[in-house]
């Protein structure tokens, strides 16, 4: 167990580190006149060679990668270039906003998908598997800026139910959870109904049932418990992607997590603070993906 | 990536005893592909309706399109989706908007799925180290944030010019401008989306690889190309085409999504994306030009999603319709 823990890690920095090297290529391998942005069309020769030496921008890209990986050894994710604010600093000022955004959502999508799931596997091919399935489908394919606008609209400035944006209090982040669980309802109904139906086929199942175990604990108790165990693989990338940035929804409402963070940077050119969003949300999908791995051996004894 | 998971897990070719019901009678199959082929339809003529007549010109700004302030005019006999800021006819716009998303949709899912299939099937077949190396290069590009990733790429593509030769060579030949367009946008959005492919592709060769045939056939001498091309990419296709339409309706969503982000391709070219982008700003007084495009996307997208649904079930029947 330590020693698949301890080559579980390795794995995960290695690809974090490819993953910072594959960033800071992107980002830096075409060039562009970063000082410019950073002081703008007006600026003097001097304070645009003032800003070059700053940021290095003389120097070859190994060098300059040579500070970068420096800075991130260090732990230091850089300043952002329009407001001087570290960047470490930025996603965590951010980051609870976001991550309250995810858990409401995740709760919320997760009580509806459930009961969809299992009842679809129970009755499945019936019509009511159909027309979920057909829905399910509808819920995979809305975009979420247009979601996102068109329950703004609808439900926050036309019928006065929810704040419109911003974010002030719980009521601020309900309208925006509630597009986030449309957008991943659907896609986790029909996961928890197709590993419900590959439970419910196993041969215990059919012993349970045979000693007369009523019905609702052969769904709920045996059923259920063991379906939801690969699910947790996939929700647990979810939120770690979901915690990374939720771009369009955060934007759409001005809700100012992560999201809202790594757009602005993208329009400004806010090179460090793109590439400490990029990064901080591959670092938690990584994460993710580490804490999943080892609670699934935990939780499924085959594995181990 | 459900989709070949459950194909997985049902060794497909070797249930010939369940009957396949004919693909047209698969009701997801029916609904996606009529709607494709509408889609297409709608695509291909749009430019003929305008020649005809019967279309107004997309990007023609029209001053009877604008009410006396000056503001889009709502959905009505004259203009059927109403008009946009400038006074340009919404219909036509959309159906427009159909060439682009159709053409980067399926131009960057081709992309996303020669990378994928090749990078899967090297993995896949030949294993160990190898393997390690790119499932780790598959598992780096999965962890960037796609959309952020393609924003940024977008980013770049800002019309100059790259000199991919040393500054005192005159071999111009190689200058390349990055400037957007379909072409780029295809590109990248290819680019972001293999990896799913990639893995899905890695798990079916190792599961037809194990398979006994496969053992047979090498074991009688059969080269790796001969292997890999009469037994394994065979049955690796269903999968591949299950997982390229699904794969397809998630670069359309993509295209749409840059464009919203207004890094798509550049106006006056209409795009369902930009057109959304450009219309929000007007939601309150003119809310069509949000809603229009808008239908426009998910209509498009699920199509492609219906078919990827229907397809998956009628190469595996024994999934979802045993009771």
């Amino acid at each position: 167990m330590t020693g698949r823990f301890l080559f579980r890690l390795f794995w995960s920095a290695l690809t974090l580190l490819g993953t910072a090297l594959l960033t800071f290529l992107l980002v830096n391998v075409v060039p562009g006149d970063v000082a410019r942005v950073i002081a703008g069309p007006k600026a003097s020769p001097q304070v645009l060679e003032e800003i070059r030496q700053r940021y290095h921008l003389h120097e070859p890209l190994w060098k300059r990668a040579g500070y970068h990986f420096r800075q991130l050894a260090a732990g230091d994710l850089g300043h952002s270039f329009v407001t001087d604010q570290p960047v470490a600093e930025a996603i965590r000022a951010r980051l609870p906003t976001t991550a309250a955004l995810t858990v409401t959502a995740v709760v919320m999508w997760m009580l509806l998908a459930v009961p969809l799931g299992v009842s679809t596997a129970k009755y499945r091919g019936s019509w009511f598997d159909r027309s979920t399935l057909v829905l399910a489908t509808l819920s995979l394919s809305l975009p979420a800026f247009w979601l996102a606008r068109l329950l703004q609209y609808w439900l926050a400035y036309k019928l006065g139910w929810f704040p419109v944006a911003g974010f002030l209090g719980f009521a601020h982040l309900l309208l925006p959870a509630a597009t986030l669980a449309l957008l991943y309802v659907g896609y986790y109904a029909r996961l928890i109904h197709a590993h419900m139906i590959e439970v419910l086929d196993s041969p215990y199942i059919r012993s349970a049932r045979a000693q007369g175990t009523p019905e609702r604990v052969v769904l709920f108790k045996h059923g259920l418990r063991n379906a939801l165990i690969p699910v947790v693989t996939i929700l647990g990338m979810d939120v770690a992607g979901l915690l990374g940035g939720v771009m369009f929804t955060e934007n759409v409402f001005a809700l100012p997590g992560i999201g809202t963070l790594a757009v602005q940077s993208v329009f400004n050119l806010d090179v460090p603070v793109i590439m400490g969003t990029v990064l901080f949300s591959a670092f938690l999908v990584v994460a993710a993906n580490l804490v999943v791995d080892l609670l699934y051996r935990w939780i499924d004894p085959r594995l181990r | 990536m459900s989709a070949a998971a459950a194909l997985d897990r049902s060794g497909m070719s070797e249930k010939g005893a369940m009957r396949r019901e004919a693909l047209w009678r698969n009701r997801l199959v029916l609904a996606g592909s009529s709607l494709v082929l509408l889609l297409v339809l709608a695509a291909w003529l749009a430019p003929f309706g305008v020649k005809a007549k019967w279309l107004r010109n997309p990007i023609q700004q029209m001053s009877a399109g604008l009410d006396a302030d000056g503001m889009p005019l709502p959905p009505g006999r004259q203009f059927l989706a109403g008009t946009d800021n400038f006074g340009r006819d919404v219909l036509s716009r959309v159906l427009h908007g159909t060439r682009v998303s159709l053409t980067v949709g399926v131009a960057a899912m081709l992309v996303a799925t020669i990378i994928g299939v090749w990078i899967g099937m090297l993995a896949g077949y030949w294993g160990g180290k190898m393997d390690l190396l790119l499932m780790r290069f598959t598992e780096m590009n999965m962890t960037l944030p796609a959309i952020l990733l393609a924003v940024a790429l977008a980013g770049v593509m800002d019309g100059r010019v790259v000199h991919l030769h040393p500054a005192a060579w005159p071999w111009h030949g190689l200058d390349l401008q990055l400037k957007r367009g379909m072409v780029s946008l295809f590109l990248i959005i290819g680019l972001v989306c293999w990896p799913g492919m990639g893995r899905v592709i890695r798990g079916q060769v190792l599961a037809v690889k194990a398979r006994e045939f496969v053992q047979a056939s090498r074991a009688l001498g059969a080269s790796d190309t001969r292997l890999i091309l009469r037994h394994i990419l065979p049955n690796i296709l269903p999968t591949v085409l299950v997982v390229a339409v699904m794969l397809t309706a998630n670069a359309i969503l993509l295209e749409a999504g840059l464009g919203y982000l207004g890094v798509g391709v550049p106006p006056p070219a209409p795009t369902w994306g930009s057109m959304l982008y450009e219309g929000q700003a007007y939601f309150i007084s003119a809310p069509h030009l949000v809603m229009v495009p808008g239908a426009a996307i998910v209509l498009t997208v699920l199509a492609f999603n219906l078919l990827g649904q229907g397809l998956q079930e009628w190469f595996d029947p024994t999934r979802e319709r045993r009771r």
